[in-house]
C-alpha cells in the first residue's frame, strides 16, 4: 500500500516538472518496414525514463531521430521548446550542445587521445563557457567525474571496453548537458563493470540535475534507474509507467520483458 | 537474355554510383568555401599522405626509371639514337608514366587508408559521434582528406619524376658514361612548358580523384566489418578506374591545344 502511494507521488511530482523533451506521434519507416508507428513519449525535468524494446523495435532510430542524426517521416520531436524536425542546422548543433549522447559502442575517436577526444566538443561550443575557463581544467573534471584523470594522455585502443564507457561519458558531460541519451549504456559490459557504469550514471544524474533517456535490454539497470519506463513494442509505446507498475502487469507482451 | 539483364543492372549501379559520386563532389564545394576552415586537421593530413608515401613513390619512381632506360637502351642502340634517351625518358616519364605511376601507387595507399579509415569511423558510429558534438563531420574528415590529395598528390608527382629520372641516369651513367650534367642539360632541353603545365594540372586531378573516392566510399560504408574491406577495396579499384579516365580525357584536351 505504501508502495503504491510512494509511486502516485512520485508520478504526480513529475508531471508538474517542466518537460525537457516530448515526442508526438513519430512514424519512420525503411521501404516497407515500418519501424515506428506513431511513437510517443515525455522526458521531465530531473527524471531517468527508461525505453525498453526487442531488438529491431526502432529504439535506436528513435533515439538518432530525436539528435537530428535521422530523419523522422513524420510527427514532432520538441527538445526544450525547439522543435528539431523543422530547425535549421545552425541551431540545431547550438541546440546539441545542451544534449549528451554516450553511444553503445562509446564512438570515441581512435585516432586521438583521450584528452583530445575530450576537447573535440569544446572546438564548436566553446562559448558555453567563460572566456576565462581552462580547456584543460574542464577535460580534468569530467575525467575525475568518472574516476579516470590518470587516463588522460591515453589512446582509446589502450583502454578496456568499461574505461572506454567511462571516457565516452566524460566526453558527453564536458559541455554541461540537461539532457542525456544512454543508447544501451551496459551493453557488451561484464556485470560488475555494468552495475559501476550504471551507479556513475545515477551519480551524474544526483550531481547535475540532468534528464536522462536510457535506452536498454538491462532489466537490472532499469529497475536501478528508472522512475519511469516506456515499453517499445510495434514502433509504439505500447505500455508507461514505473517499474514495480510494469513489472506486476499480466499482458504477455510486458511480463516478456521481465522473465529474464 | 539473362546476362543481357545483368550487364543492364549493373550499368544502372555504376550509373547510380557516378551520380551519388557527383553530388558528393558537388557538396564538396560547398562546404570547402564556407568557414569555420580546419587548418590544423588539413596540415595533419597533409603531412601524414606526404609522410606516408614518400619512400613507396620515391622506390616506385627509381625502379620505373631504372626499368624504362634498361629496356629502351637496347632498341635505340639498334637505330643508333642512344643520345636520345634521356629526351625520350624526360618527357615520357614527366608527361605521362610519373603521374600514371604515382596516381595509381597512390590511390592503393592513400585512397584504400581514406575509404578503411572514414569507412571503420561510419561503422563505429564515430562520424554520428561528432555530428552530435556539433563538429560538422564532413567538413572535419572529407574537405580537410580531399584538399589534402590534391594538394599532395602533384608534389609527390614531382618527387617521383626526379626520383625516376635519377634512376635513368644512373643506367646510363653506369652503360654509357654519361656525366649528370649531360643528362639533366639533355632532359631539361627537351622539355616544354606546354609537357610539364598538363602533367602538373592532371596530377590536381588525379589527388582530386584519390580524395573524393575514398572519402566517398569510407563516408556511406555499410554497416559491419566487411562494409570497411569492401569500402576500402572499392576506393582502390573505382579510382584507379577514374584515373585512367581522367589521363585519356587530359591527354584529349592537350592534343587538341597542341594541334591549335
Amino acid at each position: 500500500m505504501k508502495e503504491t502511494q510512494d509511486i502516485a507521488t512520485q508520478s504526480e511530482n513529475l508531471e508538474q516538472r517542466p518537460i525537457v523533451l516530448q515526442i508526438k506521434d513519430l512514424h519512420k519507416s525503411f521501404g516497407d518496414n515500418h519501424v515506428l508507428n506513431g511513437f510517443n513519449m515525455t522526458l521531465y525535468k530531473g527524471e531517468n525514463l527508461v525505453i525498453m524494446g526487442k531488438s529491431g523495435s526502432g529504439k535506436s532510430v528513435m533515439i538518432k531521430c530525436l539528435v537530428g542524426l535521422m530523419e523522422a517521416d513524420s510527427g514532432s520531436i520538441s527538445v526544450m521548446n525547439k522543435d528539431i524536425t523543422t530547425i535549421n542546422r545552425t541551431t540545431l548543433d547550438i541546440l546539441r550542445a545542451d544534449i549528451g549522447f554516450l553511444f553503445q559502442g562509446s564512438a570515441l575517436y581512435d585516432s586521438m587521445t583521450v584528452r583530445e577526444n575530450l576537447e573535440f566538443p569544446l572546438r564548436r561550443h566553446s562559448e558555453k563557457f567563460d572566456h576565462k575557463t581552462d580547456t584543460n581544467t574542464l577535460v580534468i573534471e569530467a575525467l575525475e567525474n568518472v574516476g579516470l584523470a590518470d587516463a588522460i594522455d591515453l589512446m582509446p585502443s589502450e583502454l578496456s571496453g568499461g574505461m572506454k564507457r567511462r571516457v565516452a561519458l566524460a566526453r558527453t558531460l564536458i559541455l554541461q548537458p540537461k539532457i542525456i541519451l544512454y543508447d544501451e549504456p551496459t551493453s557488451g559490459l561484464d556485470p560488475i563493470t555494468a552495475k559501476e557504469i550504471i551507479l556513475l550514471m545515477k551519480e551524474i544524474q544526483t550531481k547535475y540535475n540532468t534528464s536522462a533517456l536510457i535506452i536498454t535490454h538491462d532489466v537490472d539497470c532499469a529497475r536501478f534507474i528508472a522512475d519511469r519506463m516506456i515499453l517499445l513494442i510495434s514502433g509504439v509505446d505500447y505500455a508507461v509507467g514505473t517499474f514495480n507498475e510494469l513489472a506486476a502487469s499480466k499482458d504477455p507482451k510486458i511480463m516478456a520483458f521481465f522473465k529474464q | 537474355m539473362l546476362s543481357i539483364q545483368s550487364i543492364g543492372n549493373q550499368l544502372n549501379t555504376f550509373f547510380i554510383e557516378i551520380g551519388e559520386l557527383s553530388y558528393f563532389a558537388g557538396r564538396y564545394f560547398k562546404e570547402a568555401i564556407k568557414p569555420p576552415f580546419e587548418f590544423k586537421e588539413l596540415l595533419r593530413q597533409c603531412y601524414s599522405m606526404g609522410n606516408r608515401s614518400l619512400l613507396l613513390v620515391a622506390i616506385t619512381g627509381f625502379i620505373i626509371g631504372l626499368v624504362l632506360t634498361l629496356q629502351t637502351r637496347p632498341t635505340l642502340m639498334e637505330f643508333g639514337a642512344v643520345s636520345w634517351m634521356p629526351s625520350m625518358v624526360g618527357i615520357s616519364i614527366v608527361r605521362e608514366i610519373g603521374p600514371m605511376i604515382t596516381a595509381l601507387v597512390c590511390a592503393g595507399r592513400i585512397g584504400s587508408g581514406i575509404g578503411a579509415e572514414l569507412g571503420s569511423m561510419r561503422v563505429t558510429e564515430q562520424i554520428d559521434a561528432m555530428e552530435v558534438s556539433g563538429t560538422n563531420p564532413f567538413k572535419y574528415l572529407v574537405v580537410t582528406r580531399v584538399l589534402a590529395t590534391t594538394l599532395m598528390i602533384p608534389l609527390l608527382v614531382i618527387v617521383g619524376d626526379a626520383i625516376a629520372l635519377y634512376g635513368s641516369f644512373l643506367v646510363e651513367n653506369l652503360k654509357g658514361n654519361v656525366s649528370f650534367t649531360l643528362y639533366f642539360n639533355q632532359v631539361f632541353d627537351s622539355l616544354e612548358f606546354g609537357d610539364i603545365l598538363p602533367a602538373t594540372v592532371k596530377s590536381f586531378f588525379f589527388g582530386f580523384a584519390i580524395g573524393i573516392v575514398g572519402c566517398f566510399k569510407g563516408y556511406y560504408c555499410k554497416k559491419g566489418t566487411a562494409g570497411v574491406g569492401k569500402a576500402a577495396n572499392s576506393a582502390v579499384v573505382f579510382t584507379s578506374l577514374l584515373l585512367f579516365i581522367i589521363d585519356f580525357i587530359a591527354v584529349f584536351v592537350t592534343d587538341i591545344f597542341y594541334e591549335l
